[in-house]
């Protein structure tokens, strides 16, 4: 007997609902394994998660915080990747928005008018970040230089400047020391739309919804599909391949740099470490998982945001260790992403008849 | 050359074996594809010693049917037996295990590495040391064997296409092989490289090995094999010895009814030059002198047909006039406008379309719906694209006008492109460059790897294209298209024309003594 991956032709839409399902509940067996052994019951765990992440408005709201930059970054990296050009910078470019409008905050509060505050802050965060994905997408159209690599070493760059800004030059002279620049003025705070939540979902609707316009009625998301495909393809139809590029990085990296500034603005209100805490790489995942959709990334990126914020729960509510709670949202990405494999392939198990070929063979 | 009295001797020797047993029996084989029935109960039986080539239009199921053989597919239903013993294959690996090998169309070697170590790659037991030394003997030793040359130590990309064939083959061979596919051999390989080939399975199969060469030309089929079966639309329709049939007959077999081969054709009344290229030179992907001063010009209402062995600057010519390749010096008008050196959509705005070689690989996004591959082109323009936005329903309508009007063959206009023949794909190319066109029409490699039908449809195409007053640029590695379609040939060798020769007066002794490097004067004074 043999198992083995045989590659489908097509895929049903009906298997593409279940496999995440099944993926994700296998996921939770696996889990509760995991919490046996480490002495925890796992359906209080389990409770406790969904009830801190779902059961409740003040659960809810704070899923749906933590969801806004997944989302603002997992639309940015998701565009990119429909072009197959792999922007894992969106760390990067979120932090180079939430400089930008901390700048914006800080320093020019004397010569921009209140009401324009967060206009400015706005469209300097979606600049800084657009700037920060302009770079590796000259890079690449100009001289060919792999994306991976630049978008990857610019995150470096940018995630250790936000740290020299707040622990230096810019940090708060009356904040007893504590690292992180002083508290925005009020009329730079992001308002919420209720509770904690602010408007910076309305940014990632209003995104998701640009992107699946651009991706489903313009020539630019006919362009990008094309390069996706076949770039030689494109360029041979004519199409300026180095002009898209730049255009993509263009958006992409300005979504991104718009979580930081709505991050920035909304919920720190100032400059300090809790704004590089991954987002831009879990939206690679988050991308992944969407199928590269924008409202696929909107949904998964709330699912990742109640994951996080259960995990969350889970340490203050039964005093787990923080690894157990990281433990459990990797074994579910690792499960969700490997079952992602059977929308393309299935498993079959296969006979595997001895033959007796080679004594045949030598008569 | 052959050894005397070699291919004699062949034929009382099939005779004689005529009543063996055959060594490999297929029976009843079934293959579902969704949608596709390509294999249908088809019996097919093999014998050492023999050349059997499995004939059959694009879609017939040949290669289907092979790759069963070859353990790439399961089949739905059906038997397989080897010396009457039943056996399944659920890998390439158990297939060669009982010494059945296939060379597919696209070759699978690693460029960079040498032949030894290419071989030494698909070898199962690999020791911590690699065995180099002891490969390169025993490839020595096959070479001498079946008269099949191949260097042990040259790296794959400095191979031609046709030695890498013979990688292929001496893989198989190494592995123990004792029945070789080979799916379309001759397809890339030149006239002369084609013979060696034949020469090369005549010898395996006087060793005792039993070949099977899928193929849909007739030529083919009666210079190289023993016996023929033929596939039409998944069934096997037709089985016989090659000596008893002709090539009248395996056509009407292979396509279901009677075959011209013939073209409409009237004389041709070229009108102004259209497309004019002055000393044009470039250089190939490895940095070296393609074309070196290539001077021509095309009328409209006429056909350039370009001879030569492949890789001798035909591919660089076509992508320095269609805007994919820098030309160092010279220059490209069409229509007394300098398109030298511009982008490929200036190009295309000027009016040249282009039906490239690498029909996937350039040619169309194969993931891709038949609508969105159609307007690849022509997406720009209104009615498609009004300001930034692209309207589906003027695409569709646009891919629903040229399906019809090109009579391509698809379940419907989402369809991807990889799942349609690649003879519909080649019309899907041509309806787009057609209706793309504005005077100018490059066209490399048209009816590669077509059936008998398609390929008639292509050059009527093209002819119907030269009649409405356009120019066309016909490169072609089959000599016999570029006599029957063009106007006048010109034939490249070495980055250089050796000459542009009236297509009507045109022999092929001298076309192949130019394609070999003499310039007219002397290929006529060699073939008189």
């Amino acid at each position: 007997m043999k198992i083995q991956l045989i590659k489908k032709t097509e895929s049903k839409n009906i298997t593409k609902l279940i496999i995440p399902i099944a993926s994700f509940l296998l996921a939770l067996v696996f889990n509760a394994i995991l919490l046996l052994i480490f002495k925890i019951n796992p359906i209080q765990a389990y409770s406790v998660m969904l009830k801190g992440s779902l059961g409740s408005t003040y659960a809810l709201s704070e899923t749906l915080v933590k969801a806004i930059p997944l989302m603002l970054t997992g639309l940015g990296v998701s565009i990119a990747f429909h072009m197959h050009f792999w922007n894992i910078g969106a760390e990067g470019q979120l932090a180079m928005g939430g400089i930008a409008a901390a700048f914006a905050a800080l320093f020019l509060q004397d010569v921009i008018p209140p009401a324009l505050m967060l206009p400015v802050m706005v469209l300097l965060g979606i600049l800084a970040g657009a700037v920060w994905g302009l770079i590796p997408a000259a890079l690449k159209s100009t001289i060919g230089v792999n994306e991976i690599l630049t978008t990857l070493m610019m995150n470096y760059i940018a995630i250790l400047t936000v740290e020299f800004l707040y622990l230096g030059p810019w940090r708060d002279p009356q904040g007893y020391g504590f690292p992180g620049t002083a508290k925005f003025p009020e009329s730079a705070w992001l308002p919420a739309l209720t509770g904690r939540i602010h408007y910076g979902i309305v940014f990632a609707i209003i995104g998701a919804v640009i992107l699946w316009l651009i991706l489903k009625y313009t020539k630019l998301g006919y362009e990008i599909r094309l390069i996706g495909e076949n770039p030689k393809a494109a360029h041979y139809s004519g199409v300026n391949i180095g002009r898209n590029i730049v255009i993509v990085m263009l958006l992409s990296g300005g979504l991104a740099g718009l979580a930081g500034m709505a991050e920035v603005s909304g919920i720190s209100r100032r400059l300090y470490t809790g704004l590089t805490v991954g987002y831009g790489y879990t939206a690679i995942i988050i991308a992944w998982l969407a199928n590269l959709n924008p409202w696929g990334v909107l949904f998964v990126s709330f699912l990742m945001g109640a994951l996080l914020i259960g995990g969350d729960q889970l340490q203050v509510a039964m005093q787990t260790p923080a690894a157990v709670a990281e433990i459990l949202q990797g074994a579910i990405l690792f499960f969700m992403l490997g079952g992602s494999i059977f929308n393309r392939y299935k498993l079959m198990i296969l006979p595997g008849k001895k033959t007796h070929k080679n004594e045949v063979q030598h008569e | 050359m052959v050894p005397g009295g070699f291919f004699e001797s062949d034929g009382n020797m099939v005779q004689e074996r005529s009543n063996k047993k055959p060594v490999i029996q297929l029976r009843e084989i079934t293959k579902q594809f969704p949608g596709v029935l390509a294999n249908d109960k088809v019996n097919l039986d093999i014998h050492s010693h023999e050349i059997l080539a499995l004939l059959g239009e694009n879609g017939a199921g040949k290669t289907t049917l092979m790759n069963i053989l070859a353990g790439l597919y399961r089949p739905s239903a059906g038997q397989i037996f080897i010396n009457d013993e039943e056996v399944s294959f659920s890998s390439p690996k158990d297939a060669i295990d009982n010494g059945i090998g296939m060379v597919h169309q696209h070759f699978m070697l690693v460029e960079s590495l040498s032949v030894a170590e290419n071989i030494i790659l698909s070898l199962e037991e690999r020791g911590l040391m690699l065995p180099i030394q002891e490969v390169t003997r025993r490839i020595r030793e096959l070479s001498e064997q079946y008269h099949l040359q191949v260097d042990p130590d040259a790296a794959i990309w400095q191979l031609s296409v046709g030695e890498q064939q013979r990688v292929e083959i001496m893989r198989l061979l190494y592995r123990g092989a004792d029945t070789l596919i080979l799916d379309e051999p001759t397809a890339v390989l030149t006239p002369n490289e084609a013979h060696d080939l034949g020469r090369i399975l005549r010898r395996m199969a006087g060793e005792g090995k039993a070949i099977i060469i899928i193929t849909h030309k007739l030529n083919e089929v009666m210079e190289f094999s023993d016996r023929v079966s033929v596939l039409r639309a998944g069934k096997a329709v037709f089985n016989c010895y090659t000596k008893d049939t002709n090539k009248k007959e395996l056509a009407q077999e292979m396509v279901g009814r009677e075959v011209l081969f013939q073209l409409k054709k009237s004389k041709c009344s070229p009108g102004n030059a259209v497309l004019a290229v002055e000393n044009l030179k470039a250089i190939n992907d490895k940095g070296l002198p393609a074309l070196k001063g290539v001077s021509f010009s095309i009328c409209s209402g006429e056909i350039m047909g370009v001879a030569g062995v492949a890789g001798n600057g035909q591919r660089e010519l076509a992508e320095v006039l269609s805007g994919l390749r820098h030309a160092i010096s010279g220059s490209v008008r069409v229509n007394g406008v300098d398109i030298t050196n511009s982008t490929p959509i200036q190009v295309i705005n000027a009016g040249v379309s282009h039906v490239p070689g690498d029909r996937i690989g350039v040619g169309l996004a194969s993931n891709l719906a038949v609508s969105d591959n159609l307007v690849m082109k022509a997406y720009r323009k209104p009615p498609i694209t009004q300001g930034p936005v692209v309207r589906k329903s003027s695409i569709l309508h646009f891919a629903r006008t040229l399906i019809e009007q090109f009579q391509i063959k698809t379940p419907n206009e989402e369809t991807p492109v990889r799942l349609l023949s690649g003879g519909n794909q080649q019309r899907l190319i041509l309806a787009r460059e057609i209706t793309a066109s504005q005077g100018v029409i490059i066209t490399v490699y048209p009816s590669r790897g077509l059936d008998v039908g398609a390929t008639e449809s292509v050059r009527n195409t093209l002819i119907e294209q030269r009649d409405s007053g356009t120019a066309i640029l016909l490169i072609s590695e089959d000599l016999d298209e570029i006599r029957q379609v063009s106007d006048r040939i010109m034939v490249m060798y070495e980055g250089q024309i050796m000459g542009i020769l009236d297509a009507e007066s045109a022999s092929i002794d001298t076309l192949g003594m130019m394609m070999a490097g003499q310039t007219p004067e002397e290929a006529k004074e060699t073939a008189s």
